[in-house]
């Protein structure tokens, strides 16, 4: 800026009048007066932007990032197949709606994620999620890590009988593993680093299922269990493996290590006497809710990564393989939940604005001896703790309280009549006015006492009505601090917790309750996030109507 | 300058000499018990952690009273990857869901915990009582009803459907803002036999039976959501009669003589105990079954009786349950678990509500919002 008005004086006569060959402005130094101006602009913007920057840090690391990470949850759905990889890939050809259950594959597929996730102790984690969308997927899952071990067993025991060191550990890591690895678990400390796990390539190829079960079994016991697969049994997951391998090979030309085991192992599989499970009965003995076509249903709807089940339940729909529906009558909750909080913030909000619009009033022209005692007792409640005043609110406002007392007594109302005031709308409405007070009466009292007394007198001596002189010169130029205190108190109510807990009874309470409910009871963090992310956007969507209607310009928090 | 420094130096030898102690021992020297605050808490702490600290000098414990909130903090700890607590306080439904998603630590009973004096073994003394494989349980309480002995007239009421009963006790009644226990009363006041309340509840008609049988004395109802709203509210003369936790009862109607009588009728056992939390560093895990093994002999469970009317979890315990520590009367009278008080008892079945609790819950909210 100084750069251009400079290169324009007389005595820095600039050659061409401060003119390049194009006709552009240039500056002083001979750049073009744009970038020059640009230059200096961002030079400031970068200041500015560093001085903030702390701030800004400190804000999108404790507060925007957290935010967004649990606004996340209402969409995000891994768990399903991060447990169940397998069987969510097997249900992908199954169609839901055919009226049948998912064919032994799906259940070959479930068994060994179960089976894994049960090691791992994550199936009880996938039940909880799964029981938010139907009754009983909880226990469903909880007894399958229990009863798992049940279908192996059934070859277990078999091999087991055939040969003792089927259920050892030294014979099945010389069978499936590499020599090197091995000699290296031989050596192994148990407390550096495990030896990486390495089976041998004619074994990979020859039984593929047992060595990617016995690979996942080996992987586990060295890095979760810290224990050497030498010295543990296989789980009863690879005795299925290896059995269903058996089924499909021939053995006759391996003739690697204990190729006499799995020789006759193999003849045992091949004679009739056999005792084989399926995997679908397997299920069933462990709980026969996992036969429910509704459970699978279940399943499969839910294995995409990401899901609007959240939103959907936030919404009272319901989310099922053929589309999104509305939920029953006595399950729906939050459409009605949504349009109380908004009901009551609203007039909680109103009531604010008539209740301290006199109170701002009276503050604004009084001495300054008095506004200031007045000022303090507007801040004390505001400085007492809020579970206090709410309390206080429950000694004065129940049947037996301080009001119906002194009501009773007065004769007004009869003994056996005393007024319900609590537990309802209307004590969640009173409480929550006293407590916001103090916000909406702060914005309208720094707004007010910037009005100029000097126009009230003009009005009133150019002959306008005591009226007149409030209502057309005094309340406009009040309206931005009405607009503050409306907008502070009414996004605070919305998003209240405390008080409706307290005094509101089963009428009383707001959308909020049900999200912490959801956050430290239910632990179903995703519905909560679905219902926070609506919440956000209602607010959002509120502020942008304000806007448009009053114009945020005309808010002010201060003079 | 030279007093800084010799403080700074000797502080700094007493953590070293701190930490080599707790090495040499291979267990944390500090713990962080989470209970429920107030009287249990207290108890607790003078059966339990008193003694404990007192045999082993240089350990030192807090208490945060996070109970309520465990889960959902646990939850939060264990995906932050910070866990500050060394052993919590639950209820058994919350220590099954803690160990359905892996935030709490699997329990050896037998090995971990002590034996009885005779010889019994922990799991055997516990006997059922051990509803998850990660819970540890510590006391029997039980929700039941209080009633105001001044205005229930001459004849108290003698059975939980008394609750259901407005015409011959009129008046407003605490109850849970929750499903269970509510659901079961409703039914089995409905005429429903006491072995068919879950089988019933299993179905959308009892459900909705129960619903309708709540709906008969919803406008007299004031829902309560902590434990302390119902003896304030039989207090005050708010309410008539309350369903809260029975030691509350107790210490309203023996240690603030309150005029409250007590409804054992059909009351709902549950338990409390203790889990560790999955996650902890060797030394402090060490710690902490230290102290779990300690805290839940067949003497400590029973010493704290002497402080809260709550009944010890160990068969072994009962027997050593004695007088109130300041008011000198017999506790085994107050037990919920005393023979004259479990005449009629309800049997709160855990893995039913923890399958159909979700589900439950968002028809009993739209119920209530109705």
């Amino acid at each position: 800026m100084t750069d251009a008005t400079s290169s324009q004086t007389p005595g820095g006569a600039a050659p061409n009048d401060g003119r390049d060959a194009s006709g552009q402005m240039i500056a002083a130094d001979g750049r073009p007066l744009k970038k020059s101006l640009a230059r200096a602009l961002r030079a400031q913007k970068l200041r500015a932007l560093a001085l903030i920057a702390p701030l800004l840090l400190f804000v999108l690391i404790t507060f925007i990032a957290p935010i967004a990470d649990m606004l996340f949850r209402s969409v995000e759905n891994q768990i399903v197949s991060d447990t169940m990889p397998r069987a969510t890939e097997a249900l992908q050809d199954w169609d839901a709606n055919a009226g049948e259950l998912p064919p032994e594959e799906v259940f070959e597929a479930a068994y060994y994620d179960l089976f894994i996730a049960a090691e791992n102790k994550a199936h009880t984690r996938l039940g909880s999620r799964l029981n938010y969308e139907e009754s009983g997927m909880s226990s469903m899952f909880r007894r399958a890590g229990r009863g798992l071990d049940d279908i192996g067993e059934v070859y277990q025991d078999q091999f087991k009988d055939l040969n003792g060191d089927w259920d050892e550990a030294r014979p099945w890591a010389e069978l499936m593993g590499d020599a090197t690895w091995i000699s290296q678990l031989e050596s192994w400390d148990g407390e550096s680093t495990a030896p990486r796990v390495a089976l041998r390539d004619d074994i990979e190829a020859l039984l593929p299922r047992t060595a990617e079960a016995y690979q996942i079994f080996a992987e586990f016991v060295q890095t979760v269990d810290e224990d050497n697969p030498l010295e543990e049994e296989p789980w009863t997951m690879v005795h299925t493996a290896l059995y269903q391998d058996l089924l499909d090979v021939d053995v006759s030309g391996y003739s690697g290590p204990r190729a006499d085991m799995l020789k006759a192992a193999d003849a045992l599989v091949a004679d009739p006497t056999f005792e084989t499970i399926t995997f679908k009965d397997g299920f069933e003995e462990i709980d026969e809710d996992w036969l429910l076509l509704e459970n699978w249903r279940v399943i499969k709807a839910y294995s995409p990564d990401y899901t609007i089940g959240y939103f959907a339940t936030a919404a009272d729909l319901e989310k099922t393989p053929d589309g999104i529906s509305l939920r029953d009558e006595d399950e729906r909750i939050y459409a009605k939940l949504f349009q109380r909080t908004l009901f009551m913030s609203l007039v909680i909000t109103a009531s604010c604005i008539l209740l301290g619009y006199p109170i701002a009033y009276l503050l604004s022209n009084l001495p300054m001896r008095t506004a200031n005692l007045l000022m303090i007792l507007v801040l004390l409640p505001f400085w007492t703790s809020l579970l206090v005043r709410t309390s206080a609110w429950k000694v004065m406002l129940q049947n037996q309280g301080v009001i119906n007392d002194t009501l009773v007594w007065l004769g007004m109302v009869a003994d056996d009549g005393r007024l319900q005031m609590i537990n309802n709308q209307f004590g969640t409405i009173v409480a929550m006015t006293h407590i916001l007070l103090p916000f909406m009466i702060l914005p309208m009292y720094s707004v007010m006492s910037t009005i100029p007394p000097s126009y009230v007198r003009a009005a009133k001596s150019l002959g306008a009505t005591n009226w007149t002189t409030f209502w057309r010169v005094y309340f406009p130029q009040s309206v931005p601090g009405i607009g503050a205190g409306s907008i502070l108190v009414f996004i605070l109510s919305i998003g209240y917790y405390i008080t409706p807990e307290i005094v509101g009874g089963t009428s009383g309470i707001f959308i909020s309750n049900r999200i912490a409910y959801h956050i430290s009871s239910s632990l179903n963090w995703g519905l909560a996030a679905a219902l926070g992310s609506i919440l956000l956007v209602v607010v959002l969507a509120l502020y942008w109507a304000y806007d448009r209607i009053v114009g945020i310009d005309n808010v002010k928090l201060g003079g | 300058m030279k007093l800084t420094k010799t403080l700074l130096a000797t502080s700094a030898l007493t953590v070293a000499a701190a930490g080599a102690y707790a090495a040499g021992h291979g267990m944390s020297d500090s713990m962080t018990l989470v209970s429920w605050g107030g009287a249990y808490q207290e108890s607790q702490d003078k059966a339990y952690l008193q003694p404990y600290l007192a045999m082993n000098e240089g350990v030192s414990a807090s208490w945060d009273e996070s109970s309520a909130e465990a889960v959902a903090k646990l939850r939060a700890m264990n995906e932050a990857g910070n866990i500050t607590w060394d052993l919590v306080d639950v209820v058994a439904s919350d220590a099954m869901r803690l160990c359905d998603e892996g935030l709490a630590m699997e329990i050896d009973h037998d090995e971990m915990l002590a034996a009885a004096p005779d010889g019994t073994s922990a799991s055997d003394d516990f006997g059922d009582l051990i509803v998850s494989d990660c819970f540890v349980p510590q006391i029997v309480y039980s929700t039941t009803f209080g009633y105001r002995t001044d205005m229930v007239g001459d004849t108290p009421p003698s059975t939980v459907c008394d609750v259901f009963d407005l015409e011959a006790y009129p008046g407003k009644r605490a109850l849970q803002k929750r499903p269970i226990d509510n659901m079961e009363w409703a039914l089995y006041c409905d005429g429903v036999e006491k072995d068919a309340i879950y089988d019933t509840l299993s179905t959308d008609e009892g459900v909705d039976r129960a619903l309708a049988k709540l709906d008969t004395i919803k406008s007299e109802v004031v829902w309560w959501t902590a434990g302390a709203e119902t003896p304030q509210l039989l207090a005050d003369g708010e309410v008539v009669m309350g369903s809260t936790f029975n030691g509350r009862l107790f210490s309203a109607i023996a240690e603030q003589n309150q005029p409250i009588g007590m409804l054992w009728d059909m009351q709902s056992f549950d338990l409390d105990g203790w889990i560790i939390p999955a996650g902890l560093s060797d030394e402090r895990k060490a710690r902490a079954l230290d102290f779990l093994k300690f805290a839940t002999d067949t003497q400590r469970l029973a010493d704290q009786a002497k402080y809260i009317s709550y009944g010890p979890a160990r068969a072994s315990s009962a027997p050593l349950v004695g007088k109130h520590e300041t008011l000198g009367i017999d506790m085994a009278p107050h037990m919920p678990t005393d023979p004259a008080n479990a005449s009629n008892v309800h049997i709160y079945d855990y893995e039913w509500w923890a399958d159909n609790r979700d589900d439950l819950d968002a028809k009993f909210q739209a119920w209530l919002a109705q």
